[in-house]
Order: structure tokens, then sequence, then C-alpha cells
């Protein structure tokens, strides 16, 4: 017999979520790599602290619109904020969607003070206040907070998926950790790919490089922690979704992990470079996502029977 | 508050002439689907297939034949379980989802603006969105009849009492009664499910009388709230947010260590 929650049905989160769960965790992840090298970088770091705000700004706007066209009433999101029948603030610390939308609110809110910030710090912005947000005591206030809140967007989505009765999502409690950790590795992914290309000799990359190595250790030890807790209810990977879990390790972690730590320059006479692992690292963190919402999305109960992929 | 009331679905004597998924949708103005086009599943006598958002009954069949003339149909009118303890309630974000005064669980569908969660959170599958209202909608018990004391539409419709309403703990009484009858006759295999206050989230204020495994009906035999999840899940993802920090702060400070040797190194290098 299947596990429990196999006797359920899918909530049809699908493209949009899945490209939110994506952006919204690199969102996160690059505002705390920028705040952490704020905090104890370099002064020659800023190039790419400003940009890894940039991107967190622009993800968190995309991350909004992708929630809000996913609702089945887009008009009334603002009933995640506010009680429309009362008026009066609406928050369940208990629900990982009410505080996530919170969540993604007050991330919204310092991204936006730290992207200012950024553009006044590479002269696209002359706005004295815009000058205050990129100084001390704010500058550090925005780090600070806006980099726990991006932690918190990276990793809220895993909880919310097992804060459920749903395959896979529900069988384990490993996915927030999980989708942390692929958050964190491919914000560094995006960082490094879009700094060698705007930043001639940027200052950080080779401490990003070394930084996504160590995460995506850690991440392919907490893929692997995941799927043995999963149990019965693996099962839902026993079809085509299976191989390619299968090749989201291998392309996804294993070939950069290679790469970073130089076992692997070549493949069929092209030279690999860090610019390739990171373009690998950021492929994986999607398909990683893709891979763990349609097999539990694919499971329903038809009839009295439990379908599955 | 008033009573806790429900319904107890005897299943034995349910003769899957599916009056109640016609009362329900009369009653509640649920739309027919696909345009009211014909859609034959080819699965049994069941064409509905699923609880829905414009399904808010559902008569499963199950046909148990190993041979022609040898085994027995199960028929189970299928509804929302009105779980004392209810994940949909648990998770909603927008207080849309609320237990009434008869210990019942409704969506009020001007609060709901679809997020879904609680189709997720159902231990059941019993939530959909309405693709009319576009919230997402179940059996309310009917609230609206319950208020001016009228029985639901569904179990009034029922012509066998398969489907019977009223307060809970008289339900359970008269069900524990008719196992024991079932059992006297033969059937072994009768059980409750759900009507135990002590058991999975708390009991169900819509509970049946099954004649075999929770599975063969396609029920969860033991539900459970997606908050169980949450303190372990929410930790760990802390505890991983610690790491990658503590991993970042070392990154940094390999990389200080080797501007300082670089550093040390370049005047040593000068003196030669």
């Amino acid at each position: 017999m299947p596990p429990d929650t196999f006797f359920t049905q899918p909530p049809h989160w699908q493209w949009y979520i899945i490209f939110y769960f994506f952006v919204g965790g690199i969102a996160g992840g690059c505002f705390f790599l920028s705040a952490l090298l704020q905090l104890f970088g370099r002064p020659d770091d800023r190039p790419i602290i400003r940009l890894g705000y940039y991107i967190a700004f622009v993800g968190v706007a995309i991350s909004g619109i992708l929630l809000i066209v996913d609702l089945g009433r887009p008009d009334r999101f603002w009933h995640m904020m506010i009680q429309n029948k009362t008026g009066r603030p609406m928050f369940k610390y208990w629900s990982p969607m009410s505080v996530g939308a919170w969540g993604l609110m007050l991330f919204g809110g310092f991204s936006f003070l730290a992207a200012l910030g950024a553009a006044y710090g590479d002269g696209r912005l002359r706005w004295r206040l815009a000058g205050r947000l990129a100084e001390p005591p704010l500058s550090t206030i925005i780090a600070l907070a806006g980099g726990v809140m991006g932690f918190f967007l990276a990793g809220y989505t895993g909880v919310l998926l097992s804060v459920t009765n749903r395959p896979i999502w529900a069988d384990s409690s490993w996915l927030g950790i999980l989708y942390l950790l692929s958050a964190a590795s491919s914000a560094a992914a995006v960082l490094i790919l879009l700094a060698r290309r705007q930043i001639p000799d940027a200052a950080g990359l080779d401490g990003l490089e070394r930084f996504d190595k160590y995460v995506l250790v850690l991440e392919l030890v907490a893929l692997a922690i995941f799927l043995i807790t999963l149990g019965s209810a693996s099962r839902a990977f026993l079809n085509a979704w299976g191989a390619v879990l299968l090749l989201v390790v291998v392309a996804g972690i294993l070939v950069p992990l290679l790469i970073g730590f130089g076992r692997m320059r070549q493949f069929r006479g092209r030279t690999l470079t860090a610019g390739t692992a990171a373009a690998l690292v950021l492929l994986g963190g999607f398909m990683l996502r893709v891979v763990t919402i349609f097999p539990s999305e694919q499971v329903s109960v038809v009839g009295s029977r439990v379908v599955r992929p | 508050m008033a009573e806790p009331m429900g319904f107890f679905t005897d299943t034995t004597v349910c003769i899957g002439c599916k009056a109640c998924e016609v009362a329900c949708k009369n009653w509640n103005q649920l739309p027919a689907r696909a345009g009211g086009q014909p859609e034959m599943s080819g699965q049994s006598y069941d064409n509905t297939l699923r609880l829905g958002g414009s399904t808010w009954r559902h008569v499963k069949f199950i046909e148990q034949f190993d041979a022609p003339y040898e085994g027995r149909w199960l028929m189970l009118s299928d509804v929302c379980k009105h779980c004392v303890q209810a994940g949909c309630l648990e998770v909603c974000p927008t207080g849309a989802i609320i237990r009434t005064e008869f210990d019942t669980v409704v969506i009020q569908s001007d609060v709901c603006n679809g997020c879904r969660t609680c189709i997720a959170a159902c231990p059941f599958g019993v939530i959909d969105i309405n693709e009319v209202s576009g919230t997402a909608q179940k059996c309310t018990l009917c609230y609206d009849r319950m208020s001016v004391g009228l029985e639901p539409a569904c179990s009034k419709a029922c012509p066998t009492d398969s489907i019977q309403f009223g307060p809970i703990e008289e339900l359970r009484q008269r069900a524990a009664a008719r196992v024991e009858q079932l059992k006297a006759a033969g059937e072994t295999r009768a059980r409750l499910y759900g009507a135990d206050p002590e058991g999975p989230v708390g009991g169900l204020n819509a509970f049946f009388l099954l004649v075999d495994e929770p599975e063969v009906y396609g029920l969860p035999r033991e539900p459970e709230l997606p908050s169980r999840n949450l303190t372990t899940s929410a930790a760990l993802s802390v505890a991983g947010a610690a790491v990658v920090g503590a991993v970042g702060l070392v990154t940094l400070r390999h990389r200080r260590m080797q501007d300082v040797a670089e550093k040390e190194a370049t005047p040593e290098e000068q003196a030669h």
C-alpha cells in the first residue's frame, strides 16, 4: 500500500510556482551573499555586492508577480496581509503560506532599499536619501535584516511544501533545508556568471567559487538524506522522473563539483571553466524544483484508486 | 456553540443512486463539468471520479469480483470529513476557512483568493478550485440549510438513509450499534472510520462505516495534520541557514588569510 500522503489531491502548483521557488531562492541567496561581502569583505568587493543587491530586487519583484498571477483570484492577493472583512492584519505564524507572504513583502522592502543604496554607490542615482542607505548604520541594518529575510525566502518554500499532506513533500522534513542549500548554490552561480561578464577582473570571484563548492557538497548530502527519509514514498520516483533526478545529481551537482575541485578540466575537447560549472549548478537548481514538484503533482486519487506517473 | 453536527455514512446500505450528488449540486447551484457535455470515465458506474470545487459529493464504486457471481460491490458517498482538527483550516493564509457554531468547517468564498494551500493540506483530497469562482470550494454541510434548522440536501435526498445527519454523539451511538448488528450477522469486516474522538485528527464530523480496509475505498489509514512537519522542517532550515552562513564566513576568512600571506611574502621578495 502506498503511504497515506498518496490518498490526496494535487494543488496545481506548477510552472509559476516552480519559477517562483527558483527565482525567489536566487533573490534571497544573492542578498545574503552581498550582505556577507558588505559586512565582512574587502572594499574591492563592492561591484559584486551591488550586483547581488540588484539581482535580489529584480528577483523579488518577479517573485511577487509570479505568485499573484498564480492565484485563482489575483485581485484578492492582499487578503494574505489584511483581513478583507475586518481590515485587521492577517497573520498565522503556524501557516508557512501566511508567514511566507509577510516574509516576501519584508524582503521586498529590504531589497528595494539595498538596491537604492547600490544605485547610489555606482552613481546611477544622485539622491541624498539613497546615499544614507549606502552608508552605515543604515546599510548595516539593511544588510543584516535583509540577509536574514533572504535566508527565510530561500528556505520557507521547502517548508511550505512539507507542511501539506502531499506525496514526497510531506513525506520528509528535509525539503526546506534542501531548497535553502540549493538557493545558496544557485545564487552564487548567478553571481559568478554575471560578474564574469559584467565586471572585468572582479574581486571576490574566487571566494564565490569556493563557497559554491562547499555548499554543493552540503546540498548533495541533504539530497541524499531527503531521498532516504522519503521511505516508501520514494516510489513516486519509480518512473521517468527518477532518471531526471539522477541527471540533476550528476549534471547539477557532481560535475560542477568535479570541475570545482579540478578533477575534470575537459569534456569532448572543450575546456570546462568555472562558468560552465556555474551554468550547470543553475540548471541543476531549477531542475531540482521541477523534479521535486511534478512527480508529486502527478499523484492523485481517481475513483478510489491512487494514480501515479 | 450549538451542538456539533455531522454525517454518519453507512456504506453497507448505499445503492449508488447518486441522489446525494444531484441534490448537492442542485441546492448549492454547482455548475456541471465540461459545459454539461457527457464525460464517460470507463470506470465502473463512476463518471464523477473525484470530489472537487464543483462536486461536493462523490459516490465511489468499488467492484470486488474474483469470478462471475463471486464478489461484491462497495459503494461510498464521499464528502468533506469536517475534521475536528482540520488541516485546511490550519494552513489557510487568508482566514477564509473557519469553524462554524456547528463544529463544521466552511470556506468563505468572498475571502478565499485561490492560493490552493488547503488543497495540498487536506489529508483526504476533498478540496479543489471551483472554476467559476476561482476559489477553493467544498461541502459546507449545507450551512445555510442548517442555520434555519433544515437537514443538508444530500442526507435529505438519500433514499436508503445511507447518509444520516444529526448530532455527532447520537450518530456515534447509532453507528456503534450498527457495527454490532453487522458483526452478529456475519460481516466481521465491519468497522467505523473516523468515529473515534481520540483517533486521527480528533475524529471526523463526517464519519463512515466500512466493510474493508480504508485504502480499498481510497481513504488514508492514519490521516494527519500538515503541521506535523512544521517544527522539524523549520528547525532543519534554520540549521541549514546557520551552516551556510558559517561556510560564507570561512570562505571569507580563507581569502583574508591568503591576503595576509601575500602581504607578508611581498617584503621578503623585495629583500631578495
